[in-house]
């Protein structure tokens, strides 16, 4: 079976003041139909990008795709017409943001905002595509469904605007879903029962999930393969299971250190929680040739700040960008 | 929970009448301002010196004291200040504004002959306005670098420096004169003769270069004001969810970031509706427009007190009238504001 998704060597460059930044770096990814792909990383590092490039909404005249492929459903969507993409968008691919409390149009009342995107793709009469709104709100457990519909969105709270942003995006039952960051704006506990929905709607529809995140224990529940990114580029990419139990990228170590209870059970006793010192090398920077770590990188040596690192691969499907992925 | 239509009908009938009790709420206190309005402007009318009396005696070429104290008591000018205060509410009360002694008719029939050109002018301008400032304001924030966001800048500079009766003076020479295209002054023309249809479009060809004048002003700030918050709404998170959605271009724009843009513009279109009113006093004496403008023109020449403070007292109407249909478009663009006090 081929992959519903591939990207190829993807290249996104943005024009900013300081010029043309590469702020996705040779990326390559495939991913099934129904799994789960989880992509990792701080802030700026190139995550929300990835999943604007998906949708075809990167800024516009200052972003673009420089080269590469993203291959969905054996269709190369980076050349698509923008009428073409306006039919895969919402439809085939559809997106949840990270902000439920801005993501909404606060003018609309939220059913008439989901039914408008079953509106967009099917030619359904306004009556049965607001049942169907009703439905779909009913399906991501919003109480009361049929009254809630009229509602606008400042009468409800952040996790019920992040369920109908959910409704929203599955409305025309799309093979990818991408959710950037769904849960970051949303109390812990919410947080648990967005991403059990998650699960759950996924199993029922065989959609396929991108999560984009920066919470590493979210990635350990949802996803079966995991890309950690840094400053535009891959840093690696394989199997949750066997990145955490032995990461082969530095930076790696550092997002797995930084959760306490995937190293530890909350009974042991419990390790000093550790930092990644610095931060993300500013956008200008981007395109060097060598290790964009290698600054907060403790293993640094000469060739990490002289040479981009290559792709090493392991025999479990791990794929990790370092100089000294093997001693790690 | 068992009933969830009702449940819902309940809530939907709650915030109908939070509706209803909000604005009888407010036309409360709109009568209140338009009673204070009215006290404010007879006791500075009455701070100023000289009174109608003088003002009668001069016209006849001058009076002895018998006279003038005749004139006076007529008048009600002998009694204290409360007393004519007094009296002068209660006839604002019931419709009576006075008698105009220079027109020699009652104030409120003069104004009421007058107003509707007044209204027309200033309404059909005030939407003029509304509707190209914010045409020119959404295609310029579409293309903030494009040919027409540089003509909206250029045109809110030049309407927003050029003075209105010269701006007026500037289109009757080109549109009247030199191409004739429109008639020089007035409302209507008298050798016109005909039904309904002959003179609404008379009236009309009479109306476009006051209306265009008194439009341009407030056209320049509409398309600036529009420009901006539409740059801002189109740069929103639910522009972007709207967009992946797989919405057109245009749904986006002119449903969901319009719709959202709107409520500055209709606040600001509201403050301004004294300035259109304002405004119209200069149009109107421009191009001769009989309305209230020309009329408080003359009788503030005139000093024909009562007449002034008539046109005071319904310039002050018509701008809280103003107010709250503004507060009634808000409520019906913007969901957040209905079920608030």
């Amino acid at each position: 079976m081929s992959p519903l998704l591939t990207v190829e060597n993807l290249r996104i460059e943005l024009t900013t003041r300081d010029g043309v930044a590469p702020v996705i770096d040779d990326l390559s990814l495939s991913l099934n139909a129904g799994e789960t792909l989880s992509f990792v990383g701080e802030s700026g590092c190139g995550k929300s990008m990835t999943a604007l490039a998906l949708m075809g909404l990167l800024p516009e005249k200052i972003g673009r795709v420089a080269a590469g492929k993203i291959i969905f459903d054996g269709e190369d969507i980076t050349h698509a017409s923008p009428a073409r993409l306006r039919e895969i968008r919402g439809n085939d691919i559809s997106m949840i943001f990270q902000e439920p409390m801005t993501s909404l149009n606060p003018v609309f009342s939220v059913g008439e905002q989901i039914a408008e995107a079953i509106r967009a793709h099917q030619n359904l009469p306004r009556k049965a595509a607001w049942n169907k709104a009703v439905e779909l709100l009913d399906a991501v457990r919003i109480p009361n469904p049929k009254g809630r519909a009229g509602d606008y969105p400042f009468q409800m709270s952040g996790g019920q605007r992040q369920r109908a942003m959910i409704a929203m995006a599955l409305a025309c039952e799309p093979k990818l879903l991408i959710a950037d960051e769904p849960t970051t704006a949303l109390d812990v506990t919410v947080q648990a029962q967005i991403f059990d929905l998650l699960t759950d709607l996924q199993k029922q529809s065989g959609a396929a999930i991108i999560l984009i995140t920066h919470d590493m224990g979210a990635v350990a529940e949802m996803a079966r393969d995991v890309i950690v990114m840094y400053a535009g580029r891959k840093a690696e990419y394989g199997p949750v299971d066997a990145i955490i139990e032995h990461p082969r990228h530095p930076y790696t170590q550092g997002l797995i250190s930084c959760v306490p209870h995937i190293v530890s059970d909350m009974t042991e006793e419990r390790h000093d929680l550790v930092e990644v010192p610095g931060i993300v090398p500013s956008l200008k920077d981007f395109g060097r040739d060598e290790c964009l770590f290698a600054s907060r990188c403790q293993h640094r040596t000469e060739e990490c700040m002289s040479k981009r690192p290559v792709e090493k691969h392991f025999d479990n499907n791990q794929i990790a960008d370092c100089w000294h992925a093997e001693e790690l | 929970m068992a009933h969830p239509t009702r449940h819902c009908l309940s809530y939907k009938g709650a915030m109908r009448v939070n509706f209803l009790l909000t604005t009888s709420k407010r036309v409360f206190y709109a009568i209140l301002l338009l009673i204070a309005v009215l006290v404010l402007n007879f006791s500075l009318i009455h701070l100023a010196p000289g009174d109608v009396a003088d003002t009668i005696s001069q016209s006849m070429g001058g009076a002895d004291q018998e006279l003038l104290d005749q004139i006076r008591a007529d008048y009600g000018l002998d009694q204290p200040f409360m007393v004519q205060l007094g009296r002068y509410i209660g006839g604002v009360l019931s419709f009576d504004l006075g008698y105009s002694f220079f027109y020699n008719m009652p104030v409120t029939q003069l104004i009421m002959e007058r107003l509707p050109a007044t209204l027309l002018l200033v309404l059909t301008a005030q939407l003029l306005a509304l509707i190209i400032g914010v045409l020119l304001g959404v295609v310029s924030a579409r293309k903030p670098n494009g040919i027409t966001s540089h003509f909206v800048t250029f045109l809110a500079l030049f309407g927003y420096s050029a003075p209105v009766f010269w701006t007026g003076i500037l289109l009757l020479i080109g549109f009247s004169l030199k191409i004739q295209l429109f008639p020089v002054a007035g409302m209507r023309d008298v050798t016109i003769d005909g039904g309904f249809f002959v003179q609404a479009q008379d009236i009309f060809m009479h109306l476009m270069l006051p209306m265009i004048t008194l439009a341009s002003v407030f056209l320049a700030l509409y398309s600036r004001l529009s420009r901006a918050t539409m740059m801002e709404v189109l740069g929103s998170d639910y522009v972007r969810t709207a967009k992946a959605k797989g919405l057109t271009q245009s749904q986006v724009v002119y449903k969901h970031a319009l719709k959202n843009a709107l409520s500055p513009v209709i606040t600001l279109a509201g403050l301004q509706f004294s300035a259109v009113i304002s405004g119209a006093v200069l149009v109107e004496t421009v191009f001769s427009w009989p309305g209230l403008g020309t009329l408080a023109f003359q009788s503030i020449i005139a000093r024909d007190t009562p007449t002034i403070l008539g046109i005071l007292f319904f310039s002050a109407l018509v701008v809280i009238v103003g107010n709250l249909l503004t507060d009634v478009a808000l409520r019906a663009v913007d969901p957040r504001l209905r079920g608030r006090g």
